[in-house]
């Protein structure tokens, strides 16, 4: 079980990184689309973030400084990320469960580090390891991760019980959608079910952590929390390739989407890479496109199909 | 009325429509238009229009799509779908716009926060056709089935859906239902965008199928290519007309007004939307007023399309788009002036603005800019003097979603009226969470068969709920009311709402933009330029 549970948990983390990254890549490598930005956004200047505002309130704008208010970004990233500010805004039913949900799980993230730095920091200074402090942080996680299992679990419970329910959601409820919010519950509450009704001797996170680190089979894992920890690690492995990745797209909808008002200018980096995509040949078919999968888009845009009719 | 239409209905072979609207399932408005009863009945399609097109999804037809003749026609139109599909999700056809259709297509959790946003939704009573989510989940479902390989697991995952010819006519029809104001997507918590997903269906059956509704194509960008303008104006017309509206509003204001036009090295091109001369033209005479006083260099361009700002491709076609908003750059650049200043018109100031900044490099990128801002700082200047108390009526300013949500121009029209308009009172919401006038995306010029029906009962209630509640203390006819609306296409459907509704006759509330007070409360000019007529 030991050795299942630790190529479990090497091998969830890597397929995590593994979709996390592919994911990303995928995103990035797609080409800078057109200005499509929604306001406020809030890295304008503060006294226009406040209404909305953008440089076009500004005569000649092209002309003048801007800079660029990361502060403001913070300021609407933060609460978003952490307590779901848009969903509390815009749609206070789903904040509960969805809150409870999402927090759990940061507070599960947090658990991770926790065990992580109390496992591994006094592996490389073992004087650490009687220290009082580092023994209530290490410890601490005890705390984090039944607390979070918990919200977790209890989030997942309603908002399975929202999507079972709700006939609004009707159309908008696959299979999959139950199976997801099911994997969270099953694996989190064996997770914490298995870790609080272990045999005596067999290890806790801490010592698992150790283990982990050191591949050291003599760790003893029982039998409830080892299913527990393979289906988390499956879990982890499995979110990257569904729509449960938003937390990667979310960067890029904020980032690159909504709040990407970076003006095109002359000789920049926008210029250049959109110069390169008006050479691409599109194979459209309507007839007033023009598009022969010879012409690129330059010629396209250069002739007029209404004038070229006329002749 | 069937509220909750099943996403398989989309693609049920008969051609009856999926829903029936009626005036009592409706959002209520307040008064004087409380009550069903004091709706007007729909206009029914005619069986003519049921016999020839395709109208298989509500009330109304936006589109007049001839109906396929044999199965062998649907199923070309079916295969045909399917590569513009394909096409959608490439970089070389669709650079312009593919991240965010991807990230819309692959994040989606259907919480439907988004529903409660959109205004057509709310107004039609909550029916589920008109959920933002309805027609981007049909294009999920299809995505993940024809464009990522589908499969057993792809359907388990990402949901089943069966394609046929009435599902493809249903979804033409169905992406016309959208005003493009995009309010939905910013209240999405992952930041997904279904007016995007509107936005791009109209692009696949444009751009590959060759469909598209004909007032913004044939009548719209074409018309524009053709002779310079969708109002079918050419340049010598329309300097005509100018020189008529110039010599109007002279007689009017008793100040003389001239408009320069193709003066080489003027600070300013202004374009307007060249509707405004044709349907408003104190609006054009107003501008070249207050710019002449302001001391302002400017001019006007009579090259192909250099008179008319308007780009209906915004709404449909990436590539009528790109033409026209080339040639409003190229009459800027003949012109070697120093910026471009967009009427006032929301999508023209949108489309040359922001959507084809990054299109236009190197010489052609010449600053474009709001003739808002211009106007707030001439008023603010202390150049022309004022009298507010010429424009002391009640005022509302309706915000164009191209200027504002889209664009983040919210303040400089309203510290105008603040100056300007001591009784004016602003809607609920306003400013970047405004609502559409309803007429957004083109159906402010489309009225074809009983569109306009639909466009009044549906897409533009919420703005008139909005109106009224602005007004709600002064309703009487003794009092004249304006509502301020910055914008050709809004103008235009509240134009056709208030006439339909019979807000005009009976309660007074007269339309009109923002310019136009500016010239009413100008001291040097002959009061009374607004002249509280309909039209």
């Amino acid at each position: 079980m030991t050795l299942t549970v630790y190529v479990a948990i090497y091998a969830g983390l890597l397929l995590f990184l593994f979709g996390c990254v592919r994911r990303i890549w995928q995103y990035a490598r797609t080409p800078v689309h057109l200005r499509w930005e929604l306001y406020p956004v809030p890295h304008e200047e503060p006294d226009r973030v406040a209404h909305g505002g953008s440089y076009f309130e500004t005569s000649d704008w092209a002309s003048k400084p801007r800079h660029a208010n990361r502060i403001g970004e913070l300021r609407v990233m933060i609460p978003e990320m952490l307590f779901l500010k848009g969903l509390w805004e815009f749609n206070r039913r789903l904040w509960v469960p969805s809150f409870l949900f999402h927090f759990g799980l940061y507070l599960l993230i947090g658990t991770a580090v926790l065990i992580a730095f109390g496992a591994g920091v006094p592996i490389l200074v073992p004087s650490l390891a009687s220290s009082s402090v580092w023994i209530f942080l290490a410890e601490l996680y005890h705390v984090t991760a039944y607390a979070g299992a918990a919200l977790s679990v209890l989030g997942a419970l309603l908002l399975m019980s929202r999507r079972a329910t709700d006939t609004e959601l009707k159309n908008y409820t696959k299979p999959a959608d139950f199976f997801n919010l099911l994997f969270f519950i099953v694996a989190f509450a064996l997770v914490a079910a298995g870790y609080a009704v272990r045999s005596p001797g067999s290890a806790g996170l801490g010592e698992l952590a150790r283990g982990l680190l050191r591949f050291d089979s003599n760790v003893r894992v029982s039998g409830l929390f080892g299913v527990g920890l393979i289906l988390s690690a499956a879990l982890a492995a499995y979110v990257p390739f569904t729509h449960m990745a938003h937390f990667i797209a979310k960067y890029f909808t904020y980032h690159s989407v909504r709040w990407d008002d970076r003006p095109n200018v002359r000789g920049g980096s926008i210029e250049a890479a959109v110069a390169q995509y008006l050479t691409y040949r599109p194979t459209w078919s309507a007839e007033h496109v023009g598009a022969d999968g010879k012409k690129s888009w330059v010629d396209i845009a250069t002739t007029n199909p209404a004038q070229e009719v006329r002749k | 009325m069937n509220r909750h239409v099943d996403l398989r209905s989309m693609s049920q072979p008969q051609r009856d429509p999926l829903t029936h609207l009626a005036n009592e399932d409706l959002m209520p408005l307040p008064r004087p238009l409380d009550g069903p009863e004091k709706d007007h009945p729909w206009t029914p399609l005619s069986q003519n229009a049921k016999d020839k097109y395709e109208c298989g999804l509500d009330d109304t037809c936006a589109l007049s799509l001839p109906q396929p003749k044999t199965p062998e026609e649907e199923k070309q139109l079916v295969a045909k779908f399917l590569s513009g599909l394909d096409k959608l999700f490439t970089k070389e056809n669709n650079w312009t716009f593919l991240q965010p259709l991807l990230l819309t297509m692959e994040h989606c959790t259907g919480c439907q926060t988004c529903s409660d946003a959109c205004h057509i939704f709310e107004a039609s009573g909550r029916n589920e056709l008109y959920r933002p989510t309805f027609r981007s989940e049909v294009l999920r479902r299809l995505y993940f089935k024809y464009g990522r390989g589908g499969g057993v697991l792809s359907a388990w995952q990402h949901g089943d859906i069966q394609l046929n010819w009435p599902l493809v006519a249903r979804l033409i029809e169905l992406s016309y239902r959208c005003n493009l104001c995009r309010r939905c997507a910013q209240t999405c918590p992952i930041g997904c965008d279904n007016g995007l997903v509107a936005h791009e269906l109209r692009k696949l059956f444009s751009q590959e199928m060759g469909i598209h509704a004909k007032e913004v194509h044939d009548q719209g960008s074409m018309l524009q290519l053709k002779v310079g303008s969708s109002t079918g104006m050419n340049a010598a017309v329309v300097k005509d007309n100018i020189a008529f509206i110039d010599e109007d509003i002279s007689e009017k204001t008793g100040i003389e007004v001239h408009t320069p036009w193709d003066v080489e090295g003027a600070d300013v091109l202004l374009i307007h939307n060249a509707g405004e001369i044709m349907a408003w033209p104190e609006n054009p005479g107003a501008f070249a007023l207050v710019l002449n006083k302001a001391g302002i260099s400017w001019t006007m361009s009579s090259e192909l399309c250099g008179y008319d700002s308007i780009n209906y491709g915004l709404w449909y076609d990436d590539s009528q788009f790109a033409r026209v908003a080339l040639k409003h750059a190229q009459a800027a650049q003949k012109l070697k002036v120093k910026k471009i200043v967009l009427g006032e018109c929301g999508h023209a100031h949108k489309a040359l603005s922001v959507i084809a900044d990054r299109l236009l490099g190197g010489d052609l990128n010449i600053p474009r800019e709001s003739s808002l801002t211009l106007l707030r700082d001439i008023v603010k200047s202390g150049r022309i003097k004022f009298d507010p108390s010429r424009n002391n009526f009640p005022v509302t300013l309706h915000d164009p979603c191209n200027v504002v949500r889209l664009m983040g121009v919210v303040e400089p029209q309203r510290e105008i009226v603040r100056q300007l308009c001591p009784r004016f009172r602003e809607m609920e919401p306003h400013g970047v969470n405004n609502y559409c006038c309803g007429g957004g995306s083109g159906f402010a010029i489309m009225s074809g068969h009983n569109f306009a029906d639909w466009r009044f009962h549906v897409s533009g209630r919420k703005k008139m709920q909005q109106v009224l509640n602005a007004f709600s203390d002064c309703l009487a006819p003794e009092i004249p009311k304006y509502l301020c609306a910055p914008c050709s296409n809004c103008k235009g459907q509240f134009r056709d709402m208030l006439a339909y509704y019979g807000l005009w006759e009976q309660n007074r509330i007269l339309y009109g933009g923002l310019v136009e007070l500016i010239v009413n409360a100008m001291v040097e000019a002959k009061p009374g330029f607004i002249d509280w007529e309909w039209r």
